[in-house]
This record gives structure tokens, sequence and C-alpha cells, in this order.
């Protein structure tokens, strides 16, 4: 029997399982904001179109409308300035192989707990492979701070007069993966795979610059990251193939053994 | 002769008795010939206007079509001497119009007004000889005249008959929509000074802070209220929660941004400016205005004003706001629409047409720009007036007196 | 020219029937009283609220008739002295020899309501906004400055009512058939004060009709009559009083009683237009019986009963008769054709030879606008 006949026939056993790593789409949803002055994204945001009415007797449906990063997103290399050159560097030109691929989960909960501004690091990446092994090629890293389970929108935005604090990697850590891990792209469970701070590194949202500028990607607002093996975890993450597509919402699942 | 119990002071009106039927609104008598609605035109901005003959100067009432002296038909709208003689007075203890009968007994005068005419008005309970007339908005939102006190008082906006054609803020339950910008934190403060019972705040994305808006939480007032007018179904959760409270509901959600066509690329701004400006004001009025119209004539507390923050850039497009003015054009159109519906419960809707505030918006604008305490206090002072078309500051009058007199004229000064 | 064949169609309440039906009535009576056949009444006017979307010239079709004079006269209560005074040009004239001079109005339930609410624009633009829905308003501010300026009190009034209701107790018509005493009326609800119960006329079908005609005719046909000797009409007179204090008849009452050749003393009875008694007060002092502010005085000198001092709304006035629309404004003309034919039944006024009927009407905005007055004469007068 062939690996993927095995994987199908362990599936259907229940010997592998989902971890759904997507928050629900909703308007409660927080939604990325920027200076006034620019242009924004998108809230989630969904008008009833009929629900066995008058409007329509038999069904019910809705439009939504939303950015193309609203809630649990993947960013394509498109997206930031370092990557709009790159061949396939859209939602619908990244080859498809490039949706599917093992997980790294880094736990800096307790760190993040006790400080929003946590930075990742080159020598807590290193740390982390001691005890869980070299991260290997084409994977997701995943860095898990439990932010998902602030869910007061408060609280998850985080902001004050100096704007928003959120944990992320700093340049370095950015760099170290990108060059001597070469991995698929970097997860974060906040809005932004950049730390909340991150305007102030050099160079600014460095995640975002470096990972792209390397064409790979980004996915954010992840959530049950905690659910997760540090090792072992095989993600899918699919956006919807929009033409020219700086990154789309989309289904993360996860599979994982038993 | 006048027997009618004279009130000292507004009593607070008693917990209503869930186990009774709401009272239905009713309407005094709308019926007006056209060109008595020239007196409702000058109501709804707060002036007493009566026809002056252009040829022999006689001041003309009832409203008609020809000098009743020289049968010139150049009869001009013009503001009149608001002062005259209390002729005689009755109380009325019977009425076949449903409104009236339903609010007997109910005070009436003749006055001999200083500009002439002689005019039937509604009497307020403190007159003398000497009165003061207005010309207001009666539940109709038809122009009645109104016989007051010659000297304002403190308590006299507490007149039982008075309060049903004001809508005073007083004793009432108000929401404000956005009560994060320097206007909403201007307003609430106002209304709770204006004696409102309770102050539902609405603000959005609760991420961001302002200055001055936690302050709002310690009045006793106010109860803060998530409210996004971009949310549907926001919008409608916060209607269920509290809609069938709401006495008046001020809406001066804003989105605003200095740009017209050329200067900024996308749509993304100018259906941002939309989608509160324009498509905010429609969901509030689905959720919210079924419950409000059901309240018009829920005891001494009904549901009685719908105030809409405007611009004075609804009537003519300032090119360097152009999409703002654009949206303010659309809300207003709206606003009209939602007047109309209100009409028959007796809830007015007032609409505020301000020049430029005094924010961040409007940084590059030279003054003279309003105020947000002084844009607030103009909107109380409507809200007690019962006007319904308001122009608060100086840039608003000058350029509704530009439009009115020659738009065209206008809308060339604001390209120049 | 006289006037003869006085009708009245008794008063009821509600009718479900159309104003077309009353007056169909009060046309038959005034033919049956006179004996003359349809053709032989060549002339016609109507007065009437609720005959629309009719009026005179489709009644002509309704009823069968084919008149060579034909007028409508909506002047409320001045239709009556109005009626008479066309009438009697067209019969003076030539242009017609009969005229029949005919008023009615049927009342449902929301007849009273409906014709107020589109009586006038300026009603509709400037008085029902403030909730009387009628003329009460007007006339409880007509009353209450009359009662500061001229000292008049709610017992003055009282007296003409329970005088009134006095004599229409004798007259079979009425829709009052209760006494009335001061205590009662004192005592009843307040409409819109000063104005209570029994100041205010009780809206109810009803019409009236009598025959204009010349004297020779008149003779010729063997019909009781009363001889028109003098009348007078003024519409919209003292525009520039700020409330109304005085009408038409102060302008005109020296020439009426010159074209009678006699003066206000020697009328034997007085039909007043009596909407609310303070307009009673009026016509008194304006047509001369007492002066301008004297009416009080006026009332406690006098007795009003049909056999009283000065008998005035001999079978009741509208007050304690009713008020048939447009047919208020003939009662009191009808009235007085049967005092001076010595029709009146049970409240005849001994030996009257004349009588002074009096029309006002069409409350437009804060005033009547329209007022009338006319004397007769019995036949031997």
């Amino acid at each position: 029997m062939n690996a993927l006949a095995a994987f199908a026939e362990e599936f259907v056993k229940g010997k592998i399982r989902v971890v759904d790593l997507t928050q629900t789409l909703s308007p409660e949803f927080p939604n990325i904001s920027l200076p006034p002055e620019m242009g924004q994204a998108w809230p989630f945001r969904i008008e009833e179109v009929s629900r066995y009415d008058e409007r329509g007797p038999a069904w019910y449906w809705n439009n939504f409308s939303c950015g193309e990063h609203t809630g649990t997103h993947f960013d394509a290399p498109v997206h930031w300035i370092s990557g709009k050159d790159l061949p396939n560097n859209a939602t619908d030109s990244i080859p498809p192989e490039r949706f599917i691929g093992p997980a790294f989960v880094l736990d800096c909960s307790p760190e993040a707990a006790k400080d929003a501004d946590f930075l990742l690091t080159r020598q807590h990446i290193l740390d982390w492979e001691k005890q869980h092994g070299r991260i290997s090629p084409k994977s997701w890293v995943l860095m898990r701070t439990d932010w998902s389970k602030r869910h007061d929108p408060v609280e998850y935005q985080n902001y004050d007069e100096e704007g928003q604090h959120t944990p992320g990697p700093d340049v370095d850590a950015v760099q170290f993966l990108v060059a001597e891990r070469d991995i698929l792209g970097f997860g974060t469970e906040s809005i932004g795979t950049d730390a909340g701070q991150a305007y102030h590194l050099r160079p600014p949202y460095p995640c975002h610059y470096y990972m792209h500028g390397a064409g790979r990607y980004g996915l954010q607002c992840l959530t049950n990251l905690d659910q997760l093996p540090p090792t072992g975890a095989v993600v899918f993450a699919a956006p919807l193939k929009i033409r020219n597509g700086s990154g789309s919402p989309l289904r993360v699942l996860a599979l994982i053994h038993g | 002769m006048a027997s009618a119990p004279v009130q000292r002071s507004l009593d607070r009106p008693k917990r209503k008795n869930p186990v009774l039927r709401t009272r239905l609104p009713t309407l005094p008598p709308a019926a007006r010939s056209r060109v008595a609605l020239g007196l409702t035109a000058a109501a709804a901005l707060g002036r007493f206007e009566l026809q002056q003959c252009g040829e022999c100067g006689m001041v003309q009432y009832p409203p008609r079509e020809s000098c009743q002296s020289c049968l010139s038909v150049n009869l001009i709208w013009k503001i009149q001497k608001p002062e005259g003689e209390l002729l005689a007075q009755t109380v009325l203890h019977h009425s076949n119009d449903l409104f009236f009968r339903e609010r007997l007994p109910w005070r009436l005068g003749l006055v001999k007004l200083d500009c002439g005419p002689t005019v039937v008005a509604h009497l307020h309970e403190a007159v003398e000889q000497r009165v003061r007339v207005r010309a207001m908005l009666d539940r109709a939102g038809q122009a009645v005249i109104a016989a007051l006190p010659s000297k304002e008082s403190s308590d006299m906006a507490d007149d039982r008959q008075l309060r049903e054609f004001t809508c005073d803020p007083k004793q009432r339950k108000v929401l404000v929509t956005d009560g994060k910008t320097g206007l909403g934190q201007a307003l609430v403060k106002a209304l709770a000074k204006a004696g409102a019972d309770i102050i539902w705040v609405g603000h959005s994305e609760p991420w961001k802070k302002f200055a001055g808006f936690e302050d709002l939480q310690k009045l006793p007032q106010v109860t803060l209220l998530p409210l996004d007018v971009t949310d549907s179904k926001n919008v409608r959760e916060a209607a269920a929660e509290i809609a069938g409270k709401v006495d008046i509901l001020v809406n001066n959600a804003e989105h605003h941004r200095s740009s017209g066509i050329g200067n900024r690329q996308g749509v993304e701004t100018a259906r941002a400016e939309m989608d509160v400006n324009y498509f905010g004001l429609l969901r509030l009025a689905q959720e919210f205005g079924p419950a409000m119209r059901s309240r018009g004539a829920d005891g001494k507390a009904s549901a009685v004003a719908w105030v809409n923050l405007l611009s004075i850039y609804a009537h003519a497009n300032f090119p360097p706001h152009g999409t703002f003015s654009a949206s303010k054009a659309a809300a207003h159109s709206l606003a009209q629409c939602l007047r109309a519906e209100m009409r028959p419960a007796g809830v007015r809707v007032v609409n505020v047409f301000p020049g430029p505030i005094d924010d961040e918006w409007n940084q590059l604008l030279p003054p003279p720009k309003l105020a947000p305490d002084t844009l607030a206090r103009g909107i109380l002072g409507a809200l007690r007036e019962g006007v319904e078309d308001v122009y608060p500051g100086d840039v608003a009058q000058e350029w509704l007196a530009r439009w009115r007199d020659n738009p065209k004229a206008l809308e060339r000064e604001l390209s120049a | 020219m006289v006037l003869a064949a006085p009708v009245t169609v008794p008063y009821v309440r509600y009718s479900i029937r159309s104003a077309h039906w009353w007056l169909a009535r009060a046309f038959s009576a005034v033919m049956k009283s006179s004996n003359l056949q349809k053709g032989e009444i060549d002339g016609l006017t109507v007065s009437s609220f609720t005959l629309a979307p009719d009026t005179a010239i489709g009644l002509t079709q309704h009823l069968g008739l084919s008149p060579r004079w034909l007028d409508h006269i909506p002047l409320g209560g001045a239709s009556g002295v109005v009626a008479l005074r066309r009438a009697a040009r067209a019969v003076q004239a030539g242009d017609a020899d009969v005229v029949a001079c005919i008023a009615g109005d049927t009342n449902h339930v929301d007849s009273f309501r409906l014709t107020l609410a589109n009586f006038s624009q300026f009603a509709r633009d400037a008085v029902y906004p403030y909730g009387a829905g009628g003329p009460n308003a007007s006339f409880a501010f007509l009353t209450a400055y009359y009662m500061q300026k001229h000292g008049a009190k709610r017992e003055d009034f009282g007296k003409l009512c329970v005088a009134q209701r006095a004599n229409a107790l004798r007259f079979a018509c009425s829709l009052f058939k209760k006494s009335l005493t001061m205590a009662e009326y004192l005592a009843a609800r307040p409409i819109a004060e000063p104005l209570h119960l029994f100041d205010c006329v009780m809206p109810c079908a009803g019409a009236e009709a009598f025959l204009v005609l010349s004297e020779e005719r008149a003779k010729k046909l063997k019909l009781p009559y009363a001889r028109l000797l003098g009348t007078i009409e003024r519409h919209n007179a003292f525009a520039s009083d700020p409330v109304q204090m005085r009408a038409g008849w102060a302008l005109d009452r020296d020439d009426l009683y010159r074209q009678a050749g006699v003066g206000a003393e020697d009328m034997d009875f007085v039909e007043t237009y009596d909407d609310y008694p303070v307009i009673s007060l009026m016509q008194l002092e304006d047509l001369g019986f007492c002066a301008k502010g004297e009416g009080p005085a006026f009332v406690r000198k006098h007795g009003f009963t049909w056999d009283g001092s000065f008998p005035l709304n001999t079978s009741g006035g509208q007050l304690s008769v009713g008020q048939a629309g447009a047919a208020g404004g003939f009662l009191g003309m009808v009235e007085a054709i049967r005092q001076l034919t010595g029709q009146a039944d049970g409240r005849q006024v001994k030996s009257a030879k004349l009588g002074l009927v009096s029309g006002f009407g069409m409350i437009n905005y804060d005033r009547g606008l329209g007022s009338g007055a006319a004397i007769l004469g019995s036949s031997k007068a």
C-alpha cells in the first residue's frame, strides 16, 4: 500500500485527527487598524440576503465583505514591497504544493504572558531545537503565544497611546529562519506576523520584509496552537485563488497523530 | 376662568406599567394648504415668519394668496416681531380630534400680534396679558403658533402643552451613537446637564482609546454600549437591547476624510464614508425605527426625536471634502425619507447641518470652525425648541443664505 | 313680495338618509302646504352642507324639477335671509313667479366631523390644528372677550337658553323635550371655557322651507302670508376688529328700518341666529335693541319666552330645537312666517304684526362672515 492509501486508511479509522487552527469569521473579530489617514482593510461584515422569507422563501444566504487580511488569513509575498517582483508571488500563482507543509510549534506562551512585546530571538529558536530537533526546510514555524485565548477584543488588540503590543519575531530570528532553515512561512496567533511594536525595529516589520522578500508566506490570527505537538503536525493552508491576491482569509487545518 | 391645574414643576414620570397596552401615537390635524406651509418652512428653522405685502406692507394671517388690503400677490415671508396682546383665552374640555381628545383639558388663546393680525395660539399656562409668540412644529410636523410668557423662566419648557411639541431631553432616555468624538463627548455632557435620565453612549473599536471618553463613564446617567454602525448584526443586537426605551436617538457617528475624487486613488475611503454616514443611518433606522415609532405617545417620556449629524456640505458639495460631502448628501436624502416614515408616529427627525467642526479632519480649514461644545449646545437647543432643520454656527448660516439665494452661485464659489 | 308655506321637516338626531331625502321632503311639504304643482314652482334656492357632491343643479334632476331660476346659497346661518333676498329680487324682476327656498342637512355619526374638517382653508390652516375641531374655540374666545369687556355673566346667557327651551317645548319638531333650569344650565359640563354644554347647539338632521311670491299671487292662491318689508346683508364687515364684537347689521340697520318704515321698538318678536348665546346678544345690540355693550343689562331687564316682554326665538332657536346644518339658517325665518300668519300653535305671540329675522354664519376663521336681517309684517301690518 502506498503512503497516501495508508494515510487515508488511518484517517478514516480516526488515528489521524484534525485540529482547526481557524478563528470564526464574524463582525466581532478584531480587525487590523492602520493610522486613520491610510487606506483601511475592511472588517468582516455580513448582510442577510434572505432567510426563508419573502426575499427568498426556501433558502437562506448572505453576502459578506472583508479584506484580504481579515480574520485568520494568509499573506502572499506580493503583499509586501520586498516581494512585489518575485515570480509566483500572489494567491493565484503560488504553486499549490506550497499550501501543505509540516509545522514546528514554538511555545512562547509563558514569555508572552509576562511581556506583551516579547520578541522571539535566534537564541530562543536554537534552544528550542536543542529540545525538539532541527526545523526542517519547507515547513511552517508557528509561534504559539496563547494570544487566541484573549477573547476580549480590547485585550486581543492590546493598544495604548504607543500603539499595539503583541509578540512577534525579532529581525535576526526572521533572517535566521529564512537563510538557515529555509522555512515555508511564519504563523502567529495575533494580528500580524510581526510584533505589535515592529514599526520601531530596523527594518520595520522584519517578518513581512524578509519572509515575503524571500518569497515565503505568513499566517495570522491562528488558534488552537496549544493542541499541536511541537513537531509532527502537518498544516493545510490554501488561500482563496484571488487573481493577483495579496492574501485571503482561509481555513487552516492541522493533521496530528491520534 | 381657566380651571386647568397649574403645574409647578415637571413631575418625574412613573415606571411604565407592563400590564397596560401602550398608547399608540395620534397626530394633531396635519392638513395645510400649500401657502400655509410657508409657516412650517420657517418654523422648521426656528423662525417666526408671516407673509408681508411687498406693495403696501400689510402683514397677513391666515396665510393667503393675495394681500387682504391691496390685492397684490407680491407676498413675502418675513420674520415678524413675535409679541402681542392676549385678547381672550379658553380651555378645551371637548374635542373631536383624537390627539387633543387624549390630552384634555387644553389651553388656547386669541392673540393680537403687534405686527397686526389676530391669531389662535396654543397657550402656555404661565402667560399674562403680554405674550411672546413662537411658530413651532407640532407633533404632525406642521407649524402652529404658541403663546408663551413674555419673560423666559427656568421651568418654562416644563409646560405640559409645550412638551407635547418639543423634544426636550429632560427626563428622557437618549442614545448617542458615537461617544468617542469631541462632539460625542460634548453631547453626552450637555444631555446630562439638560436632565436626561439615561444616556446610552455608543462606541466602536473599543481597543482605540480617546482622551476624555473614560470620564463619561463617571456620569451616573451614562451606560456604554458597543455600537458599530457598519455592523448590521451589532446594530440589531443593540436595538434589541434598548430600542424599546430610546426616546431620542442622536446619530453623530461619522466617517470623515478630506479628499475629493482625483486626490485619492480608489473607492475605499469613499466607501467607508458611505458605510458610516449613509448606510449607518439606514441600519440604525431599520433597527431602532419600529420601536421608536410605537412609542410616539408613550406617556410623559415618549419617543420624540431622531437627530442626524449631517453637514452644510449636504446642500452644496465642498470639493476638498468631496466624497464626504456626497455621503452627507446621501444621508440627507435618506433622512428626509426617515422623516416621512417617522411622521405618523410624531417622532421628529432633526437634521443638523454644521459647517466645519474644529476637529482633526478640518485641520487645514481656516476659522471660523465650530467647537464641539458649541455644536452640542446648538443641538440641545434645537431639541428643546422642537426645531427640525438646524444650521449652527456662522459658516452654516452663511452657506445656507447663499444656497437659498442662488445655489448655482454657491456651487461656483465652492469650486473656486 | 311675500313669504308663505312655512315648512319644518321634524328633526332627528341621526339619519341614515342623505341630504337629498330631507330636501325632497321639504319640497313636497311646501307643495302640499301651498297646493301647488311641481311645475308651478318655477324658482328654487338650495342651502345644504351635506348635499355634496351635488349642488342645487343636481337636485333639480334628482327631484325632477325644471326651474327657470336657480340659486345655490352656501351661507350657513345667513342662508335664510340671503335666500329670501335672492328669491324676492327674482320675483320682483319677473325672473320667477314662485320660488321655493329650501334648506336641509342629514346627520350621520361622522357628518359633523367631516363637514368641519373641510369647512374652509383658513379654518384648516389656522384653527383646527389647535384642537377645537369646530367653531367652539373661536366662540369661546368671543364669549370670554365679551364677558370681560361688557361684564356679562354666565347667568345672562343662561337666561336666554332657559327661555328658549321653554319655547321649544311648545314646538313639536324640536329635538329637546325636557325643560332646562338655570341651575342645570350653570352646572353643565364645560366644552370650551366659558362655553358649557347648553351654550352649544346639537347637530342633527332636518329641513326647513318657505315660498316667496308676489302678494297678488299669494292672494289668488289663498295662502296665508307674511310681507317682506325690508332686508339687509353684509359680508366680512369690520374686518380689522381684532375680535368680532359686531357684524354687518351695525352698518346697515338704519337702512333696514328705513326700508320697513318702522323702528326696533316696533318689533313684536325677534328671531336671532343663535349658534351661541353671545351671538344673540351681539345681534340685539347691532340691530338697535340696545346699545353696544348694553346686552347684559338688556337681558336682565326682559323675559324672552314667547309670552315674555321680549319674545326671542319663539320656537326655541337652534339651541333648543337643534341645528340641522344649513336649515339652522332658515329656522328663524320659518318660525317668523308662522308667527305672522297665526300658525305658531301653543306659542303664538299675541297680535304679532311685525317680526325681525336675523341671519349670521360661515365661521371662515375666527368670526362669522355672513350677516343679514329681514323685517317681515303680517298681511294686516
